[in-house]
């Protein structure tokens, strides 16, 4: 056990991976000698060398579209793209080839990659190095999408992805980069993915959250616990495929719903949420699910934390729904 | 570069030394091509099939390129190259009831006709979006070369995919990292209807290998073995390390974009009609025909053959029943998720469609 925040807890995940298979190569931009702008794979070209840790010319296209023939071809890479943000020149090759590969042709062909990918607000990034752009894969079927919030599941869960058969998209909350320590393992293990973790028990709201906004929703509800309302905080930490029976069982339980994120509101991954929880839990409903999100207007600088759905917009959110 | 010249004959600087039996082959590769393309264009033409997309005039590009690969080497096709995978063995019952989206097209209906693959053949999956398979290419090769395999990869793609990011993308990586790669541009003088002189303003497309640092070369592409000795070379130089190749080869699609397009309206007949003068398969029958490989009779003997083993296909291909309804809903994940489980279960349990009138 080592204590670790999330950037030291993803580069030890990396670590392993490459330790445990020789067909793990890490593949972006500014990754190698630099060790990334986030110093996420920092030491790793110096251990596993260049080949393993490829410093890559600046295309998303390139980066994705190869990572897809080495992935047909035996090997596990992993990408990183710089910023979410900065991951639509490539989107083409995620939706239209690595998340239809095995489809379209029946199994014969599989696509084993993890994109990781720092995304999310917080850090003065302005519209492009603030993105959150998770459930434009969450639609795309084929592809797995992560995100998770702290260093002890960010390790498991990317090892996990590593080894799973699909591709899988890893949303890192680079918010929280830093900001979080916690003990973490040492060796390599691995957390299921489509698991989400109640983190807070409560009887009165359920409160769905995930990546750094788990914190936000967190201390809501320990605000709203001193107004005498009891939250119970879920964190995704797979958004797709989604853990339908834990957050379906906890609103049947409290019978109220509030999911924060960070994209914008308009058919986020909060829209999808309501739906199918109302779907299967309409009658255990005591009031209308609420979702606190961002704005529908591109990612602000100055006003960020306004655009943000943090702790002070959540609670008024948490208290108005548990009173309905 | 040109290997056998007009008249029939042999450049014998050029000569790749293929055996008379190797050039039978090739050219009656050619022929069964052009026959089922024929066939299935016809049968499109009768609403028998939804759609084809055929090779007629780039037989030589696409074959002589297929046969100058090694067995190990991988092809990643754009969608013009059955005749590629029909040279490796491909069985053709199994793509024509790909064509039809029966119960015997491997992608269980799940595609457009057309859109082939095998692993068994080393060749990867069609896909529509232009110009996406040429990074893949990069990346097998670049998995071939970090895994200490001898292979290379020679990646099919159109003119017009020369103008995408991908192209683009993919020439840069390879020549980056010197990737066992061949880039086989059909230049086949239209992008659908945008004919190449608008397609990009550089003299040649091989000029823009310069651009990358990767060396190219420009082959008469309706001479199967001018396009059989660049390949080869090609293949040589990855097989020594020596990193990717770009040839362009100059052809010319002489049917339809596809079964969906009509190309008499932006180019006139005698532009095509010269282009049926230069055609490769009646180039090759030449040359065979002076060595005394090939007549009349062998000819119409080996046509025969094809016609009958497609007919045979295509009616064994219309007896055979849809795929399962629940094939739909797999292949999405390695394993299938709850919510496509559940999406399975509305739909087989649910309303089914009318059947749509021809």
């Amino acid at each position: 056990m080592t204590q670790m925040n999330l950037v030291q807890a993803i580069n030890s995940a990396l670590r392993g991976a490459l330790q445990e298979d020789e067909n793990v190569l890490l593949i972006g931009e500014d990754i190698g000698s630099l060790g990334g702008v986030f110093r996420v794979t920092q030491g790793l070209r110096e251990e596993f060398g260049a080949d393993r840790v490829l410093d890559t010319p600046l295309s998303e296209t390139g980066i994705l579209g190869t990572a897809i023939g080495m992935a047909l071809h035996g090997l596990r890479p992993v990408s990183e793209i710089q910023f979410a943000d900065f991951i639509y020149p490539g989107f083409d090759q995620l939706v239209s080839e690595a998340a239809k590969y095995r489809y379209r042709t029946a199994g014969e062909f599989h696509v084993p990659m993890v994109v990781r990918t720092p995304y999310g607000g917080g850090i003065r990034g302005g519209q492009y190095h603030s993105q959150s752009p998770e459930a434009l894969f969450i639609h795309t079927p084929g592809l797995k999408v992560v995100c998770p919030s702290n260093p002890y599941d960010a390790k498991g869960l990317l090892l996990e992805a590593i080894r799973d058969e699909d591709p899988v998209i890893f949303f890192e909350p680079k918010r929280v980069y830093r900001a979080v320590k916690m003990d973490v393992p040492d060796t390599p293990y691995t957390l299921p993915l489509g698991e989400a973790k109640v983190v807070r028990l409560g009887e009165q709201v359920t409160c769905l959250a995930w990546g750094s906004m788990l914190y936000e929703a967190f201390a809501a509800a320990e605000e709203a616990a001193k107004k005498g309302v009891e939250v119970e905080v879920v964190d995704l930490r797979t958004l797709w495929p989604l853990d339908i029976e834990t957050i379906v069982s906890s609103v049947k339980k409290t019978g109220r719903l509030v999911i924060v994120h960070e994209a914008p509101r308009t058919c986020g991954f909060g829209s999808e949420l309501v739906a199918l929880i109302t779907e299967r839990a309409f009658l255990h409903l005591e009031a209308p699910p609420v979702r606190v999100t961002g704005w529908d207007t591109p990612f602000p600088l100055t006003h960020e934390r306004e655009y943000l759905p943090l702790a002070h917009r959540i609670v008024p959110a948490l208290l108005e729904t548990a009173r309905y | 570069m040109q290997v056998i010249r007009d008249d029939g004959s042999l450049d014998e600087k050029l000569d790749a030394g293929l055996s008379i039996d190797d050039l039978v082959a090739l050219y009656k590769a050619m022929v069964r091509t052009r026959i089922v393309d024929d066939r299935l264009e016809r049968i499109q033409r009768q609403g028998r099939v939804a759609f084809h997309v055929g090779s007629l005039g780039e037989e030589a590009a696409i074959i002589g390129a297929a046969a100058a690969l090694r067995d190990r080497d991988w092809i990643v096709p754009c969608y013009r190259e059955v005749g590629a995978l029909l040279w490796r063995g491909y069985p053709l019952q199994q793509y024509i009831d790909h064509m039809f989206g029966n119960v015997g097209d491997p992608v269980h209906g799940r595609q457009m006709p057309d859109h082939t693959f095998s692993r068994a053949h080393r060749y990867l999956a069609v896909s529509a979006p232009i110009g996406t398979q040429i990074p893949h290419a990069v990346g097998v090769a670049m998995a071939a070369k970090k895994r200490g395999l001898d292979e290379c990869v020679g990646v099919f793609f159109g003119d017009g995919a020369t103008s995408s990011n991908d192209f683009h993308a993919a020439m840069n990586f390879a020549g980056v990292y010197q990737s066992p790669v061949l880039f086989l541009c059909r230049n086949n003088g239209y992008a659908i209807s945008l004919p190449v002189a608008q397609q990009t303003a550089s003299r040649t497309i091989a000029e823009k290998a310069a651009g990358y640092g990767i060396t190219a070369s420009r082959v008469d592409g309706n001479d199967v073995l001018a396009v059989h000795y660049a390949v080869r070379e090609g293949v040589q130089r990855a097989a020594n390390g020596a990193g990717p190749t770009f040839i362009e080869l100059l052809t010319y699609r002489v049917g339809g974009h596809s079964t969906s397009d009509d190309p008499r309206i932006y180019r006139n007949e005698a532009e095509v009609d010269a282009w049926r003068e230069a055609d490769p398969i009646a180039r090759l029958r030449k040359h065979l025909e002076q060595r005394s490989a090939w007549n009349e009779e062998l000819d119409t003997d080996w046509r025969t053959i094809c016609e009958l083993e497609v007919k045979d296909c295509v009616r064994r291909a219309e007896a055979k029943p849809a795929p399962e309804l629940a094939d739909m809903f797999t292949d999405v994940y390695a394993e299938q998720p709850w919510h496509l489980r559940e999406q399975q279960g509305q739909s087989l349990g649910g309303p089914r469609a009318e059947a749509e009138e021809d």
